[in-house]
């Protein structure tokens, strides 16, 4: 692989989280190469989420580190994370419901948007949020050309996902069916024009069609060069994309690798299938190891 | 000098009322998530059927102490019953509204009933005092704090002991496993409403008795004296409550001690907001703990707003705007002038809690801020008038941000909460800022309105100028929503962790939302100065703030037409029907509990 080769774009380190008494990330190290595809699977409770909620910074760790193109991200605000290019969807969906679905991607591009959001250096930087008022009500031309121009991308984004948003890129947010809002939210973050995308559970609630539409635009992105970190159920769906495969179980990362041989481990099998845990991804595992 | 064990013995006791509210709102808050803005209202209601029952009844006063607690018990089930079980499955700020309707339904009643006029209520026990080292304790003292004792026993022997009581717990760690297990969730609830308001009117009855004074303003202030308790000790945590009392009941005595009476609340709500911004989870909560969830959410109903076509929107404005050639009824004039100046209070608030989702329940306090800006500078640097309007603006924009802006951190119910202690601190520094503001006399010869020079004296031509203002704000906001700045408000609204993960600091938006809400609320005040010529801290009050949220609500959170026609309906109709104000207040409360019902969207629907 080439990705191993150069420095890695995400960079984690001894990362641990303790609720109370349970230790639900427990010293996770993990790397992410640039343009690598890095799928995490495990059990439901084993950690994944709450990993991805200090790598975009709305948890903080009690230990270890986050890097980014080896900058230290550790504790950084999840709005500075964003400015970085670093973009996520949420697992239980956390789309804005009363904008429309275009406006939920403009929102994606905020921090894209510059003329609206002017950046100057300290001490004037306290007159930013009223520099960005009077832009939004007098509305120079530059402020305008960058709206249409963000419009159209945001429009571009819509159109890859066929015609499930297109037709209702009006329509408020709350009226759409699952699948769409989860849609919306990989539309939103890819407005973002992310380094690091972050995915976390993009086909939960998705039927067999639809799963197969979402692995294929995900596949897509792939293509693009895009580096993806994926929290997915579906084994098939991950065995076919990912270019290595995470298993965390109980908050500990217990085994990784190329998805043949993570598929093929006795520990992963023990965690899926063992006596200690019974439903969840069960079943998907038994049709991806059969 | 009156020593220091009177002090102590007066805080302990103002303490033990205090608890008694607080416990109640506590165990309430325990079952159900919900800070309950009605307690304050049992309070009253349990004063005054004292009252009844010994001046009219006479009894003695065991059964007066019954009968109280009865009334009270009965009135929470109704409560629980008819104002808030429907709305289970509602946003979580909804029944919060519903209570502060309920509230202002209930102090209507009971002024409509005995009026506002303040009432004696006699102590039924001998007037004995025993001297104690330096210091002396009435009986009614040890009656109070007996009182105390006794209820937290009989509520930890019930919470502790009884089925009853288990279930009442479970309820309050998980309401679903509790209920999975086979609880009657709603027999809890009934249970720990009827418990807290018979505690609450008990509360009452002492207090009346302590004081020989009972007035239907005590509700309010009781409320909040109950939650202050509360969030100085934890939010629903019981013991936490009756400490926060104890300590709250202290910190007021000795404030008295040390500075005078008119300090008293200023304390009891800057402890408030303190406690808020730096320890949310109370005095007694391990710090990295998060405070009870869910306190998220904002009242905000899907729906599609109601789009109004802008040619429609510019006619209706030239014809509001040639109306006063038309029709010269100078009562038709003045009723919508009253309205347009609401309108821009609407709007104002429209920004704040319904675009970017901030629910303030303090609103009234930005309009006196510009209301006293706009005077004093006129009456002391002789501003002129109309530049004086819009520094008052700016200055409430400023002031009004720097003080909420610690509270922005806070979620849902509890910047509610700091917003209406703000509000309060407003007030009270208001009065007590004498060298400025003339304290209670209030600020009189306020010059009145003029454009450029000239004095605005005929009501058509304020009429024209509120319209202006209000049309201009309105323009202006229009054109805020519209652009990408108005997105990225709603988006916080929508949902705050998904924006802050977009790029959108949360501080910086609100705080832009706040400050244009500001502006456009301390112009309305301003305005309304000039146009009275007579202020004082009590023109602008906790009831406006409740009216304003009305407004907005009804309109639509975030709406700018819903907002201006929510104040010509909620203001411009019960004047041109010549409906008597106290009945208004009654009205005001039962359009909300309507609403947060039957329409949480509003007539036009969220934009």
């Amino acid at each position: 692989m080439k990705a191993t080769v150069l420095a890695p774009l995400l960079e984690i380190r001894g990362l641990t989280r303790r609720f109370g008494g349970l230790t639900a990330v427990d010293g996770v190290d993990l790397d992410v190469g640039e343009g690598e595809f890095v799928s995490i699977i495990g059990p439901n409770g084993a950690g994944k989420t709450t990993l991805f909620n200090l790598v975009t910074g709305l948890d903080d760790p009690d230990a270890g580190t986050v890097r980014l193109e080896g900058r230290d991200i550790t504790r950084m605000a999840p709005e500075r994370l964003a400015a970085l290019g670093v973009a996520r969807t949420f697992q239980h969906g956390r789309v804005f419901a009363n904008l429309s679905v275009l406006d939920n991607v403009l929102v994606g591009s905020h921090v894209r948007f510059r003329k609206v959001r002017p950046a100057w250096p300290w001490p004037l930087k306290l007159l930013e949020p009223f520099a960005e008022l009077a832009l939004a009500l007098i509305r120079p031309p530059s402020v305008g050309t960058e709206e249409k121009r963000m419009r159209e991308e945001a429009l571009a984004i819509l159109a890859r996902f066929g015609d499930r948003l297109t037709p209702r890129k009006d329509n408020p947010a709350y009226s759409l069916s699952y699948a769409n809002r989860r849609r919306v939210e990989i539309a939103r973050a890819l407005a973002l024009g992310p380094r690091l995308l972050l995915l976390d559970e993009p086909t939960a609630g998705m039927n067999q069609t639809e799963t197969a539409e979402m692995q294929a635009l995900i596949g897509e992105l792939k293509q693009s060069g895009l580096t993806i970190l994926l929290i997915e159920h579906k084994l098939d769906m991950v065995m076919q994309l990912s270019d290595r495969v995470v298993v965390m179980d109980e908050g500990a990362v217990i085994a990784a690798g190329k998805p043949a041989e993570v598929r093929n481990d006795p520990a992963v099998i023990e965690a899926y299938l063992g006596h200690r845990r019974t439903g969840g991804a069960a079943g998907a595992v038994t049709e991806a190891v059969s | 000098m009156a020593s220091w064990f009177d002090y102590t013995v007066n805080g302990l006791i103002i303490g033990n009322i205090y608890a008694l509210l607080a416990v109640g709102l506590a165990l309430i808050f325990g079952v159900s998530r919900l800070i309950n803005f009605a307690h304050g209202s049992v309070y009253l209601v349990g004063a005054y059927a004292g009252f009844v029952a010994i001046t009219h009844l006479g009894t003695p006063l065991p059964l007066t102490i019954v009968i109280v607690v009865a009334v009270g018990a009965l009135l929470g089930l109704v409560i629980e019953r008819f104002g808030l079980r429907p709305l289970q499955g509602y946003a979580h700020i909804a029944p919060l509204l519903a209570t502060i309707g309920i509230s202002f339904v209930l102090d209507q009643l009971v002024q409509l009933t005995f009026s506002p006029d303040p009432r004696a209520l006699p102590s039924q026990l001998p007037d004995t005092r025993f001297q104690i080292g330096a210091g002396t304790i009435g009986s009614l003292d040890i009656l109070i704090a007996a009182t105390g004792l006794a209820s937290a026993a009989l509520l930890f022997f019930f919470l502790r002991y009884t089925r009853l009581g288990w279930a009442v717990r479970a309820t309050a760690q998980d309401r679903d496993a509790a209920q999975q297990m086979g609880v009657d969730v709603n027999a809890v609830n009934r249970t720990v409403f009827a418990i807290a308001s018979g505690l609450g009117a008990l509360a009452g009855l002492l207090v009346g008795m302590y004081y020989n004074y009972i007035d239907p303003a005590m509700s309010l202030q009781a409320t909040l004296k109950g939650i202050v308790a509360q969030v100085v000790g934890g939010v629903g945590n019981v013991p936490g409550a009756i400490a926060g009392s104890l300590l709250l009941g202290l910190v007021e005595s000795y404030g008295i001690a040390l500075f005078g009476t008119s300090y008293r609340n200023l304390f009891a709500f800057i402890l408030l907001v303190v406690i808020l911004v730096l320890r949310p989870n109370g005095l007694f909560a391990s710090r990295r703990q998060t405070p009870p969830e869910p306190m998220t959410g904002t009242f905000i109903a899907p729906s599609r707003p109601l789009n109004i076509p802008a040619p429609a929107l510019v006619a209706a404005a030239v014809a509001m705007a040639i109306l006063p050639l038309v029709l010269p009824s100078p009562y038709v004039i003045q009723t919508l002038t009253n309205a347009w100046l609401y309108g821009l209070l609407g709007l104002s608030l429209t920004l704040i809690a319904g675009t970017v989702g901030l629910v303030s329940l303090g609103h009234a306090a930005l309009l006196a801020i510009g209301g006293y800006a706009s005077a004093l500078l006129a009456l002391n640097l002789g501003m002129p008038v109309g530049l004086s309007i819009l520094a008052a603006g700016v200055i409430t924009a400023a002031i009004g941000t720097v003080l909420v802006f610690p509270s922005f951190r806070l979620r849902g119910h509890y910047f509610s909460i700091a917003t209406l202690a703000v509000g309060e601190i407003v007030s009270l520094v208001i009065l007590n800022w004498e060298s400025l503001t003339r304290g209670p006399i209030g600020l009189s010869g306020i010059p009145p309105l003029a454009l450029f020079g000239i004095e605005l004296d005929t009501a058509r031509s304020v009429y024209w100028f509120a319209l202006g203002a209000l049309v201009v704000l309105a323009a202006l906001q229009f054109r805020l929503l519209g652009s990408h700045l108005g997105r990225v408000l709603r988006a916080v609204r929508d949902d705050d962790v998904a924006a802050r993960s977009y790029g959108i600091g949360l501080d910086r938006y609100k705080a832009l939302a706040f400050a244009v809400g500001s502006f456009a609320a301390g112009v309305s005040g301003a305005i309304t100065s000039h146009l009275y010529s007579y202020i004082n801290h009590e023109t602008f009050n906790a009831q406006l703030s409740i009216l304003a949220l009305t407004i907005v609500i009804l309109g639509g959170m975030g709406n700018v037409i819903g907002a201006i026609v929510g104040a010509v309906l909620l203001v411009g109709l019960p004047e041109v029907f010549r409906v008597a104000a106290e009945y208004r207040v009654l009205i005001y409360g039962l359009v909300l509990l309507l609403l947060v019902r039957f329409r949480p969207q509003g007539l036009f629907g969220t934009i």
